[in-house]
């Protein structure tokens, strides 16, 4: 730590990217249009990581079974060696590449251009899948393109009314909850989270059955006379066809399915409708979900049919999770897609990357997230799989079946900060840096690109992401002047690779970001705060209401697995706590898995508050000490899934994918409750 | 490929077309041909109150677009009458052409029953001048055109169909009486309590109620005489006394037939070719009138026709009646008409009329076998949760009955709190940390926020945080 002035960054957590500063590795919030100078607890202890002893400083081979230190020439060579091997043998198919909605942008570029190029696979995929990905394709086929909120953060401090689905933030981003203050809060949640505390009206209903409610709302917003027809006439296509099946969902109907009160459901729309500015949030609630993609399309629609989007002061926006998580997904780490949002099956798109990677050929379209790790060690799947900012053994679903498969493969490498539990069973780790001794950009919430600069050193032995992939590339027979090791050159090709594209960044440059100007894609030279208020980003300029039909949970319960179990996140971790775990403050705070219950459901199972349990669902068992709570519906349990070993909740998650998203149904599966 | 008639074009027979394409997109194991007697499209018919309501447009309530037929590859043909089944040859006749099928389904729905009541019939058969029935979308727009404000209007029958149009009407500004022949509302689905209590709070909303009499006369352009004497005006009757199975194609071609027509569990009937869904059918003795069964039914019978799941089997549905009215939440389900002091069974009953509120539950083993929840909306979505999924009701009774939770004591003092209550969540810190950080000479907030962090993430706590330090500085002794 040789850092001795006071330098400007952003917090390495979740995508609000909270404004600080760091002095002498010490951390304190800053003014800022998203933070406003609030910090959470997890921000405020994100420096403990920069000097915490279980940081890795040394790259580690599996040898005789055993994880030991080599140095980064031999373990750049043995991993090299072995995916030529590999790729000799089987096809370049063979190697697999596992990003994440951590990394910055110039390295999920970097790492989209690796693959491709120097592994030539066309097998890579990221954890934003499992994050992003519904509310993304839904934003894409309503209005053309997707950015998270397609207007600045603090336009919410406007609005009159709020309705949020399936978002935590008092939790999961709490600084964030200031831009809700001035609104009447509508909160959807099957649990009565802190943030549906602070709402006006929260309706709750039953796990799995958004899609219905949201149909349910549309319909009573036609019904009540709140429906938009200028709007609808002058912006929009294809209402028809989406009311044909939201009138078959009247509001007794939906009671019967959701458990929402009519009274509720009237009482929603009417606050929306009446406020002169309203927004429609989604968050992870609603769209981690084997029908996500549908059921955000169904909250769109009731936005469209409101007159929202693309209107100023209100709209319709995603909570965007991980810290790049919306940068993350533009620019090539995604199994369909290039650099610049741009569809890896568009014949100009390919070309265009062509020319500016200055190759003849590319990989097409891969297998999605889960579906990559399915896949892995199978006879037609990859043998190999490099993982860069991502535990997918904790975050993935159905978690003991994704162990199994990395256990399948012939060779697994990590790239971590420290020893997650997916780095802890791989034959290869490479120590790489954190977001404080390393340089690069991160687009937050709002679309808005934000530079974070070196504020410390980085600790003796470990190595960039950049580093990681230019070792791998050159050994590989790649020029090492194609990978840059520097994130400023990085990014200056990042311009040109998505100059053109929907999420153009070609006018964003360091300089300009050290600066402070606030640039929210897509940045030609002007930024663009707000999208959609001249028109919609499809060709004929009109958003497109998309005919969506409630399904419901694949697995509903039945006599041996009774209750239906809901998965989620606690305030002082984040993502699969393979970082927030090592905080000891954060662990004091949350130190161990635990399962909220109704107490009647508890006492049911013989066990009382306090006590350790067997949850249990068709792919496995999770163990978690029970909470009783007597605001969850009696049929329902939640699990927060930021936890290892036994504890981990994924280990009953349903890996059913959405058929647009590839999502997993995370939010919903059917589990039985034992003591042990 | 197997031919499929459908013999009606209502909510079953249109719901039945549509769960059959689902399965088979593209028509490649069944044809598909519907027979529809009304010329327009399918439509909904639960929404005819809230058309009648004025809420949603006749358009608005259509089941299907024009063009659905043919982008669906049915063979859809409306405005024909069915006069003949003959199921040797295996063909139906409308009107003079002949329609060949493997598998007939008749979803013929049913129709109004009107009371014998002098008057209400004209010589031809039909409903007087003045007079119209509550069943189709034709039906509401003679009631819309006659609906002007400040018209006086008679509802026959106070059963669920009657009341949502009763609401509707007097929603649009009519004088609306209903008349029922039983002494309480909804006979059927309430006990006299809940009864009165529905009657009055409609009431409240406007209309009024001549119940336990007959109506013995209808004087087109006058109104209704009715068995005590007294006389209700009206220049609209609304006949909403019931239904009846439309059985007469059935019966004619040798179908047995009861009060509808019989099905079993393959929703068969005594023909194992003809099968038969929705009001016109009559399975284990139940004769439903309403929509869930009848799309229940229409997904089971797609299933064995397509031979997606050629085991299907219709087992029957739970019924739960709500009423669809603006600014009443009714519902009942099950068995309510238990006594409050039953031994096999717990009821509970609570009533507050002055407010409008009567709830009544029945639980056996801990599980609702029976409701009625009015103006409890909250009760309402709850308890009908536990009885369709079967769940054992809470054992805060109280609560389920009165929709949440009572509310919470007012807030506690920050004397009262106990030291582990977290007091800002974003920060973790408990009101322990807040008192000590004080005492430590941290007295403003600004001071407490430097050395705990506390409200220095939402911000949400500073009342909170300042409400503490208050507390403490007004519990300091005072000094000299």
């Amino acid at each position: 730590m040789t850092a001795s002035a006071s330098i400007d960054t952003h917090c390495p957590y979740c995508a609000l990217q909270c404004a600080m500063s760091i002095d002498n590795g010490k951390v304190s919030p800053r003014e800022f249009p998203t933070n406003r100078g609030g910090l959470c607890q997890k921000g405020w202890t994100s420096a403990e990581l920069l000097t915490s002893p279980a940081r890795l400083t040394t790259p580690l081979v599996r040898r005789d079974g055993e994880l030991t230190p080599a140095t980064w020439d031999e373990a750049l060579d043995l991993v090299a060696d072995k995916l030529g091997q590999l790729r000799q043998a089987h096809g370049p198919d063979s190697v697999g590449v596992f990003g994440g909605g951590g990394l910055t942008n110039e390295k999920s570029y970097l790492l989209g251009k690796f693959a491709r190029v120097a592994l030539g696979t066309s097998q890579i995929d990221y954890n934003g899948r499992f994050c992003m990905s519904s509310a993304a394709a839904a934003g894409m086929k309503a209005f053309g393109l997707d950015r998270g909120m397609p207007f600045p953060v603090t336009d919410l401090d406007r609005a009159d009314a709020i309705l949020l689905v399936g978002g935590n933030p008092a939790e999961t981003m709490p600084p964030f909850v200031q831009h809700l203050k001035n609104a009447e809060l509508i909160v959807i949640d099957p649990r009565r989270t802190p943030t549906a505390e602070l709402a006006t009206l929260h309706l709750q209903p039953a796990p799995g059955t958004d899609l219905a409610l949201a149909l349910g709302l549309l319909h009573t917003a036609v019904a009540d006379g709140h429906l938009d027809r200028e709007y609808l006439a002058e912006r929009t296509t294809g209402f028809d066809d989406a009311w044909r099946i939201a009138a078959t969902w009247w509001p007794e109907r939906v009671e019967r399915v959701t458990g929402v009160p009519v009274a509720d459901q009237r009482a929603a729309v009417r606050i929306l409708a009446e406020a002169a500015n309203a927004y429609i949030l989604t968050g992870r609630g609603t769209e981690q979900h084997a029908s996500g993609a549908d059921t955000v399309s169904a909250w769109i629609n009731l936005a469209l049919a409101l007159g929202l989007p693309g209107t100023k002061y209100s709209g319709y926006g995603c909570l965007t999770g991980q810290g790049n998580g919306q940068g993350g997904r533009e620019h090539g780490q995604k199994a369909d897609q290039l650099p610049g949002y741009r569809k890896i099956d568009d014949p100009a798109a390919r070309e265009h990357i062509m020319n500016v990677w200055g190759v003849d050929d590319l990989p097409g379209p891969g297998r999605s997230a889960y579906e990559l790790l399915d896949a892995l060690g199978q006879p037609d799947g990859p043998k190999a799989l490099l993982v860069f900012g991502s535990n997918v053994i904790v975050s993935a679903p159905s978690s003991q079946h994704v162990a199994d498969r990395l256990a399948a493969l012939d060779l697994l490498v990590v790239c971590d900060l420290v020893l997650s539990e997916t780095a802890a069973v791989a034959d290869v780790v490479l120590p790489i840096t954190q977001w404080a001794e390393e340089s690069g950009t991160m687009t937050n919430l709002e679309g808005r690109i934000l530079l974070r600069q070196v504020a410390v050193a980085a600790p003796e032995g470990v190595r960039s992401d950049l580093d990681v992939l230019r070792g791998l590339a050159t050994r590989l027979g790649q020029p090492a002047e194609r990978f840059p090791t520097d994130p400023e050159t990085v990014f200056e090709e990042l311009r040109l690779a998505s100059k053109g594209g929907t999420a153009d960044y070609s006018g964003v440059t360091y300089e300009r970001l050290r600066q402070g100007e606030a640039l929210h894609w897509p940045v030609v030279q002007e930024s663009t705060p707000r999208n959609f208020l001249d028109r919609f980003a499809h060709p004929d300029g009109l958003a497109r209401f998309i005919p969506v039909e409630h399904r419901g949970p694949v697995e509903m319960p039945d006599a041996e697995y009774p209750l239906q179990a809901t998965t989620g996140r606690v305030l002082q971790h984040y993502q699969s706590g393979a970082q927030t775990r090592l905080v000891a403050e954060l662990n004091r705070a949350e130190p161990e898995a635990y399962v909220e219950v109704h107490p009647d459901t508890a006492t049911r199972a013989g066990l009382g508050n306090g006590a350790m349990a067997a949850v249990v669902s068709r792919r496995g068992r999770t163990v978690a000490r029970v909470r009783c709570v007597p605001s969850m519906r009696i049929d329902v349990v939640f699990l927060p899934f930021h936890y290892a070993g036994d504890g981990r909740a994924n280990l009953l998650t349903n890996p059913v994918l959405d058929p647009t998203s590839r999502m997993p149904e995370f939010k919903v599966c059917a589990v039985r409750l034992e003591s042990v | 490929m197997r031919n499929v008639v459908i013999v009606g074009y209502g909510m079953a027979g249109a719901r039945l077309a549509d769960e059959i394409r689902r399965r088979d997109p593209k028509a490649e194991r069944v044809s598909l041909t519907v027979l529809g007697d009304e010329s327009h499209p399918a439509y909904n018919r639960v929404l005819l109150s809230s058309v009648v309501a004025g809420s949603l447009t006749p358009e608005a309530v259509r089941l299907h677009d024009p063009d659905w037929a043919a982008k669906h590859h049915v063979d859809l043909r409306l405005g024909g009458t069915v006069t003949k089944i003959d199921r040797t040859r295996r063909v139906v006749h409308v009107d003079d052409t002949e329609v060949p099928y493997d598998a007939l389904v008749l979803a013929t729905g049913a129709r109004s029953w009107v009371p014998p009541t002098p008057g209400l019939l004209d010589g031809n058969g039909a409903l007087a001048p003045g007079a119209v029935a509550f069943r189709s979308l034709d039906d509401c727009a003679r009631i819309v055109e006659k609906a002007s404000p400040g018209t006086p209007v008679a509802v026959l029958g106070g059963g669920l169909l009657g009341l949502e149009a009763a609401r509707g009407l007097a929603g649009r500004g009519c004088l609306v009486t209903v008349v029922h022949p039983v002494g309480h509302l909804m006979e059927r689905q309430l006990d006299a309590g809940a009864g009165r209590v529905l009657a009055t709070t409609l009431n409240g909303l406007g209309i009024e109620f001549r119940l336990g009499v007959l109506a013995t006369k209808y004087v087109p352009g006058d109104g209704l005489e009715l068995d005590d004497g007294t006389h209700v005006p009206a220049d609209l009757v609304v006949v909403s006394a019931g239904v009846r199975a439309e059985t007469g194609l059935a019966e004619q071609a040798g179908i047995e037939v009861d009060r509808g027509i019989l099905v079993d569990d393959a929703l068969r009937t005594s023909d194992p070719r003809v099968h038969a869904i929705g009001d016109c059918a009559q399975h284990v003795g139940t004769v439903s009138g309403l929509v869930q069964p009848a799309w229940e039914q229409a997904a089971v019978l797609a299933d064995r026709l397509t031979g997606v799941a050629p085991a299907a089997r219709y087992a029957g549905t739970t019924v739960v009646t709500r009423l669809k009215a603006r600014d009443v939440d009714l519902a009942a389900l099950g068995d309510v008409h238990v006594p409050v002091d039953s031994v096999d069974d717990e009821v509970l009953c609570f009533q507050d009329p002055a407010r409008g509120r009567y709830a009544k539950l029945v639980l056996r083993d801990d599980k609702v076998t029976g409701a009625i929840v009015l103006g409890a909306p909250d009760a309402a979505a709850a308890i009908t949760q536990l009885f369709d999924r079967g769940l054992p009701a809470p054992t805060d009774r109280l609560a389920l009955l009165l929709g949440r939770a009572l509310p919470a004591e007012n807030e506690a003092s920050p004397a009262d709190l106990p030291a582990a209550a977290v007091v800002c969540r974003c920060n973790t810190v408990s009101k322990g940390q807040l008192v000590s950080a004080w005492r430590g000479g941290a007295t403003t907030l600004s001071a407490i926020a430097e050395v705990t962090r506390a409200s220095t993430g939402c911000g949400g706590c500073k009342d909170a945080v300042c409400g503490i330090v208050d507390w403490l500085a007004a519990s300091q002794p005072q000094s000299a």
